[in-house]
C-alpha cells in the first residue's frame, strides 16, 4: 500500500505483530501508518456487510482504521502511536467483541 | 401550512400521542388539524428507548397499556409500517432475593386483579431467556409479549397514515396561543387562526404550559431522561431487561447495538429545545451494566442523549376530558413511559371525542384527579 | 509548556481549555498562557501541529523543499507555545464539552487519555478543531486503496511514507495540487491528476478575481497548478469518477465533459475536493450554526471575538470557517484576547488595541479567499452521487438510493429523521463522512435549500469511549443520590 522513503526508513525500527504476522514499523508511526507501510490491504471488516476496509482519512474522522490493540477493540489506528511489541489484530465485523469477551 | 382553517378536532403536539389521536380521529371520519412546532417525533416520542412495555406499569395504566399492546402486535395493519417493532419480551431482573420477593408479591397482586401478562420466573428461566445476565441474579418477572420499536419511525408512520386518511398535519408550525371563544377553541399560529369545537392537548413537555394558558394547572415538571447506545456487539440478548433497585433498561437491537437507559436525568431546557447530559449519572448507568452484564465490559459507547418529557407529580399522565372546559382533552404528562401507550391512547381518545365515553378503564388517569392541586 | 502524560496530572479546572493543537490552538493557548491564564491545550495527536503542520517537530522529511516553506512555518508557532506556561495534554481525546449540568457557569469537558476518562471544568474554552476533508462519495470509495489526499499527506509528514505503485490523484482545490507536487517530490509514481473543477465555476468566481489578484494565494496557487501541470499527466474537466476493484482498488473509471468512459489502472487513488470545518464538538455542545453559502458548509455562528452562541465557548481557526493556517493562527490569537478580557486580565481598550493589527493582518490573509471558494466549489455530481448504488454512509453502508427513497417516499425532510429510518450517521464516525452528502441528497430530492434541510444534531461522546472508561469515572456522592425514583 505505502512504501517508506529513504528518510522514512532511517527511523529506529519497532517490532509488532498484525494478526500474528511479525512486522516492522518505525518510531513516530501511528499504527495505521505502520500497517500501510507493511502492505496491509485491510485492517478491518465492517459490522454491516463484512466488507474489507483500510485507513481512509488518517486524521481521526472516518473510523475505518479501527483495530484491536493488545486485546482492546475499537481503537483508532491513526491516532494511536505504534509501540514496540504491540499485538495488533484486524477488527472483524462485530465478531471481534465476541472473541474478546470469551 | 394548511388552507383549511377549521375542523372537528385541533391537536397540539406531533408526538406519538398526537399523531395516533389524529389517525384514530380520521378513521372515525372526524376532520383533524394537528400542529407540531418542530417535526413529528422531534422530542420524547422520537428519542426515547422505544420500549413497548406492559411490564411493571402502575395499575391505573394497565388497561390502557393492554389495549395498546393489541394494536402494537398488528401495528403494520394500522399504519402500513412495522415501526421496527419486535416482540421478544421484557424482563424485570431481580438482583437479589429481597427484590425477587417484591416481584413475587407484585405478580400475586396483579393475578388478584385479573391481570396475567406478568409472570414470575426463577433463575433457570431467567438464564434461558437472557443468558448474559450475571449469574448472581435469582430470577425476575417476564411479560412475554412486550418488546421494542424504533420510536421516530413509529411516530412518523402514525403521522403519514393520519395524513393519508385526510388529517392535516402542520409541522414546523408552533401554536402561539389558544383561547376558547363561544364554545369554540381558537388556535393562533404564525401562519393563521384555526377553529374547532374540540382541542386535544398532546403537547408533551409543553403540555403543562398549554393547559395553564387555559387556566388549568397541573403539577408537572420537565425532565430529560438520558440514554446511551453502544457500537455493534455480537448478538447476546433478545428481550429487554429492566432493573428495579438500580435504574437500568437494556436492549440489544438486531444490528448489535445496545441501548442503555433507565431514567437517570440530565437537564432539560425546553425553551431552547435543548438538553444537557450529566456524565456522572451516565457513569452510574455504566457501572450498573458492568455489574449485570459482564459481556458488556468491552463495549464502546457511541452516543448519549436525552429527550424532553413532562413528568407528573404522581408519575401518571393527564389523560381524558379537562376539568374546566368542555371539548378540551388532555393527553400529556406520560412521565417517561408514554411511548407504548401511544397507539391505544389515540384510539381511546378518538372514541372519547366521537362518542363521549370509552369502555377502557382510564379513571385513574383523569385530569380531574388534580382538582384540588395547589396553584 | 508542561506536558501531561496521564489524566491523573490534569487539574480539576482551568481558566482556559483549548481543544486542538493546530495553528489556531497553538496560538490561542500560547496567548492565553502569556496573559496569565491557567491554560490547558488538549490534542488527539502525539505531537503538536494539527494537520497542516502535522509532525513539524518530528517529521523525517527534513529536506525543506519536499514539504515546502508553509509547512516549516509551523515550527516557530510550536516553539512559542513551548516557551509558554500552558499545560499540554497530547494523545488526549475530548469526547464531551458542554455547559455544566449543575449550572455553575462553567464548561464541563469529558476527556480521555490512555484509556482513562475524567471530567474537568473550564471558565472559558476555545475550540480549535480545524477542518476535515469534504466527503467525496464516488462509487468504490470504500475500497482499500482509496484514501483522502490529506491522508497521504499525513503519512508523508509523519512517517515519510508514500503510496506504493501507480497513484492517481483526483478532485479539486489547492490542497490537491499541493499534495500532488509533494508526493512527486518525495518519489511517488503519480500516473494522473484527474481535475474535477467544475467548468462553470470559473465564471461564478470571476467577479471575485480582483481581490484574488491582490491576495497572497495568487502566486502560491499559480505556482502549484503550473508545477502539477508541467510535471504530471493532468486531466481536466473530469465529470464522472469511480474507483473500481473487488476487494481492493484496481483502477479508476472516469469521463471528461460527459464523454465516454476512460480507465486507468492504479494501486492508490487519493481523493480531495476541499475542506470543511470540523463542527462536531461545537455542534454537540449545542452551539448555533449557520450555512455558509460561499464555502458550501456549516460553521458555528460567532461574534467578533469568535464567541459561539453558548457562553464560555469560542471557536477559532478553520473550525470557524475555512481560511487556512495563517488566518487560523491570527483567529486563535484574537480569540485568546477575548478570553483574557472576559476573565478580567485585560480591559476592553487594551483588548481592542492589541486586536486591531491582528484583524488587519487577518483581512489581508483572507483577501481572495472567496475567489478560491467559488472556483473550487465541487460540482453537484460529486456532492450528491447520481448513481443510487453509491455508498454515502461508510459506517452503516447506506446508499444514495436509500436516502433518496426515504426522502421521497417516506417524506423524510431532515438528516436527523433520516437516522431513524436508515441509521446513516449513527456509526462510529457520527456522520462526519456522510452528513453533508445526506443533506445534499435530501435537498435535491425534496427541492429544499441546504440551510432548510439542516445538519445532523451530534450527540456526545463525539468520540467513542469504552463502557469501562465511563464506569470508572470518578463519582461524587451527590451525583449518585440524585438518581431519580
Amino acid at each position: 500500500m505505502f512504501r517508506l522513503t529513504p528518510e522514512g526508513a532511517a527511523r529506529p525500527p519497532l517490532a509488532f505483530t498484525f494478526d500474528g504476522r511479525a512486522m516492522t514499523g518505525r518510531a513516530g508511526d501511528t499504527i495505521a501508518a505502520a500497517l500501510l507501510a507493511n502492505g496491509v490491504a485491510a485492517c478491518r471488516t465492517t459490522p454491516v456487510s463484512d466488507a474489507p476496509r483500510a485507513p481512509y482519512c488518517l486524521m481521526g474522522a472516518c473510523f475505518d482504521c479501527l483495530v484491536v490493540v493488545d486485546g482492546v477493540g475499537n481503537r483508532q489506528g491513526c491516532l494511536t502511536p505504534l509501540e514496540d511489541g504491540m499485538r495488533i489484530e484486524s477488527q472483524r465485523g462485530r465478531r471481534a467483541v465476541a472473541e474478546l469477551a470469551s | 401550512m394548511s388552507e383549511r382553517r377549521s375542523a372537528d378536532v385541533l391537536i397540539v403536539g406531533g408526538g406519538i400521542h398526537g399523531c395516533s389521536t389524529a389517525l384514530h380521529c380520521a378513521l372515525r371520519g372526524l376532520s383533524v388539524i394537528l400542529f407540531e412546532k418542530d417535526h413529528a417525533g422531534r422530542h420524547a416520542s422520537g428519542v426515547n428507548a422505544g420500549g413497548v412495555r406492559q411490564l411493571l406499569r402502575d395499575v391505573a395504566e394497565i388497561p390502557l397499556s393492554i389495549a395498546s399492546m393489541e394494536l402494537w402486535l398488528n401495528i403494520a395493519a394500522l399504519v402500513e409500517d412495522d415501526c421496527g417493532f419486535v416482540s421478544e419480551g421484557q424482563i424485570l431482573v431481580a438482583e437479589d432475593e429481597a427484590e425477587l420477593e417484591i416481584a413475587r408479591a407484585r405478580v400475586a397482586d396483579l393475578r388478584l386483579r385479573g391481570f396475567t401478562h406478568e409472570e414470575l420466573i426463577d433463575a433457570r428461566e431467567l438464564r434461558r431467556l437472557a443468558p448474559a445476565v450475571a449469574e448472581t441474579c435469582p430470577g425476575g418477572v417476564v411479560s412475554r409479549r412486550d418488546g421494542a420499536a424504533i420510536p421516530l419511525r413509529a411516530t412518523q408512520a402514525f403521522k403519514r397514515r393520519a395524513a393519508a386518511l385526510g388529517a392535516v398535519i402542520c409541522e414546523n408550525e408552533r401554536v402561539e396561543r389558544v383561547a376558547r371563544e363561544s364554545g369554540v377553541f381558537v388556535a393562533t399560529t404564525p401562519r393563521g387562526v384555526y377553529r374547532a369545537p374540540v382541542l386535544v392537548n398532546a403537547a408533551g413537555a409543553w403540555g403543562g404550559a398549554l393547559a395553564a394558558s387555559l387556566g388549568e394547572v397541573f403539577p408537572v415538571e420537565t425532565i430529560a431522561p438520558m440514554l446511551m447506545i453502544t457500537t455493534p456487539m455480537p448478538a447476546f440478548i433478545r428481550p429487554v431487561v429492566i432493573l428495579r433497585g438500580r435504574k437500568l433498561s437494556f436492549k440489544q437491537f438486531d444490528n448489535g447495538t445496545v441501548l442503555i437507559g433507565g431514567g437517570h436525568l440530565g437537564k432539560a431546557i425546553p425553551e431552547e429545545n435543548r438538553t444537557i447530559l450529566d456524565w456522572r449519572k451516565l457513569a452510574v448507568s455504566a457501572q450498573t451494566v458492568w455489574d449485570v452484564f459482564p459481556i458488556m465490559r468491552s463495549a464502546t459507547i457511541a452516543r448519549a442523549w436525552a429527550g424532553i418529557e413532562a413528568r407528573m407529580a404522581d408519575d401518571l399522565p393527564a389523560f381524558g376530558p379537562s376539568r374546566l372546559h368542555e371539548g378540551l382533552f388532555h393527553q400529556f404528562g406520560f412521565s417517561a413511559h408514554g411511548f407504548q401507550l401511544g397507539p391505544g391512547a389515540g384510539a381511546v381518545m378518538a372514541e372519547l371525542i366521537a362518542t363521549g365515553a370509552t369502555n377502557t378503564p382510564i379513571d385513574g388517569l383523569s385530569p380531574a384527579r388534580f382538582a384540588r392541586a395547589p396553584g | 509548556m508542561t506536558p501531561l502524560a496521564d489524566v491523573g496530572r490534569l487539574a480539576g479546572s482551568y481558566d482556559l481549555v483549548v481543544v486542538g493543537a493546530g495553528p489556531a490552538g497553538l496560538a490561542a493557548a500560547a496567548a492565553g498562557a502569556e496573559s496569565g491564564l491557567a491554560t490547558l491545550l488538549v490534542d488527539e495527536n502525539a505531537t503538536p501541529g494539527g494537520q497542516i503542520w502535522r509532525a513539524v517537530t518530528t517529521t523525517p522529511m527534513k529536506r525543506r523543499e519536499t514539504l515546502g516553506e508553509d509547512f516549516w512555518k509551523g515550527a516557530d508557532h510550536v516553539a512559542r507555545f513551548d516557551r509558554s506556561n500552558a499545560a499540554y495534554a497530547p494523545r488526549c481525546t475530548v469526547w464531551s464539552l458542554a455547559a455544566d449540568a449543575r449550572d455553575d457557569g462553567l464548561i464541563e469537558i469529558g476527556l480521555s487519555m490512555g484509556g482513562k476518562a475524567r471530567m474537568i471544568a473550564a471558565r472559558q474554552t476555545i475550540l480549535a478543531t480545524g477542518a476535515q476533508e469534504r466527503p467525496f462519495p464516488i462509487p468504490g470509495w470504500t475500497l482499500p486503496g482509496v484514501m483522502t489526499a490529506g491522508a497521504a499527506q499525513i503519512a508523508l509528514k509523519t512517517s515519510g511514507a508514500v503510496p506504493d505503485g501507480r497513484v492517481v490523484v483526483a478532485g479539486c482545490g489547492p490542497l490537491l495540487y499541493l499534495l500532488a507536487n509533494q508526493l512527486a517530490a518525495a518519489g511517488a509514481n503519480i500516473v494522473a491528476v484527474l481535475d474535477t473543477t467544475a467548468p462553470g465555476a470559473l465564471r461564478s468566481a470571476l467577479p471575485e478575481f480582483g481581490d484574488f489578484l491582490r491576495s497572497p494565494y495568487l502566486a502560491k496557487g499559480l505556482r502549484l497548478v503550473a508545477q502539477a501541470r508541467r510535471k504530471l499527466r493532468f486531466v481536466s474537466r473530469v465529470t464522472a469518477l469511480a474507483a473500481t476493484g473487488e476487494s481492493r482498488l484496481e483502477g479508476v473509471r472516469f469521463a471528461r465533459g460527459g464523454g465516454v468512459d476512460e480507465r486507468i489502472a492504479c494501486d492508490a487513488l487519493l481523493l480531495h475536493q476541499g475542506v470543511i470545518p470540523s463542527i462536531n464538538l461545537s455542534n454537540a455542545a449545542g452551539c448555533a450554526h449557520e450555512f455558509d453559502e460561499t464555502q458550501h458548509c456549516w460553521r458555528p455562528r460567532l461574534d467578533d471575538w469568535f464567541c459561539a452562541s453558548m457562553a464560555g465557548i469560542a471557536v477559532a481557526g478553520d473550525g470557524a470557517g475555512i481560511g487556512g493556517a495563517e488566518s487560523a493562527a491570527l483567529r486563535g490569537e484574537i480569540a485568546a484576547l477575548g478570553v483574557a478580557a472576559r476573565l478580567g486580565r485585560l480591559d476592553a481598550g487594551a483588548r481592542d488595541a492589541r486586536a486591531a493589527p491582528l484583524r488587519a493582518e487577518l483581512a489581508r490573509c483572507l483577501r481572495g479567499r472567496r475567489f478560491l471558494d467559488l472556483l473550487y466549489r465541487p460540482a453537484p455530481q460529486f456532492l450528491a452521487p447520481p448513481d443510487d448504488a453509491t455508498i454515502v454512509c461508510r459506517c452503516e453502508e447506506v446508499t444514495a438510493g436509500q436516502v433518496r427513497d426515504a426522502a421521497r417516499r417516506l417524506g423524510v425532510t431532515g438528516p436527523n429523521q433520516m437516522k431513524a429510518f436508515l441509521r446513516c450517521g449513527m456509526g462510529p464516525c457520527q456522520g462526519r463522512l456522510c452528513g453533508p452528502t445526506v443533506a445534499e441528497l435530501i435537498a435535491e430530492t425534496r427541492d429544499m435549500s441546504l440551510a432548510e434541510v439542516g445538519a445532523y444534531r451530534l450527540r456526545p461522546p463525539v468520540k467513542p469511549i469504552t463502557l469501562g472508561e465511563l464506569a470508572a469515572l470518578p463519582q461524587t456522592e451527590a451525583a449518585i443520590r440524585a438518581v431519580v425514583r
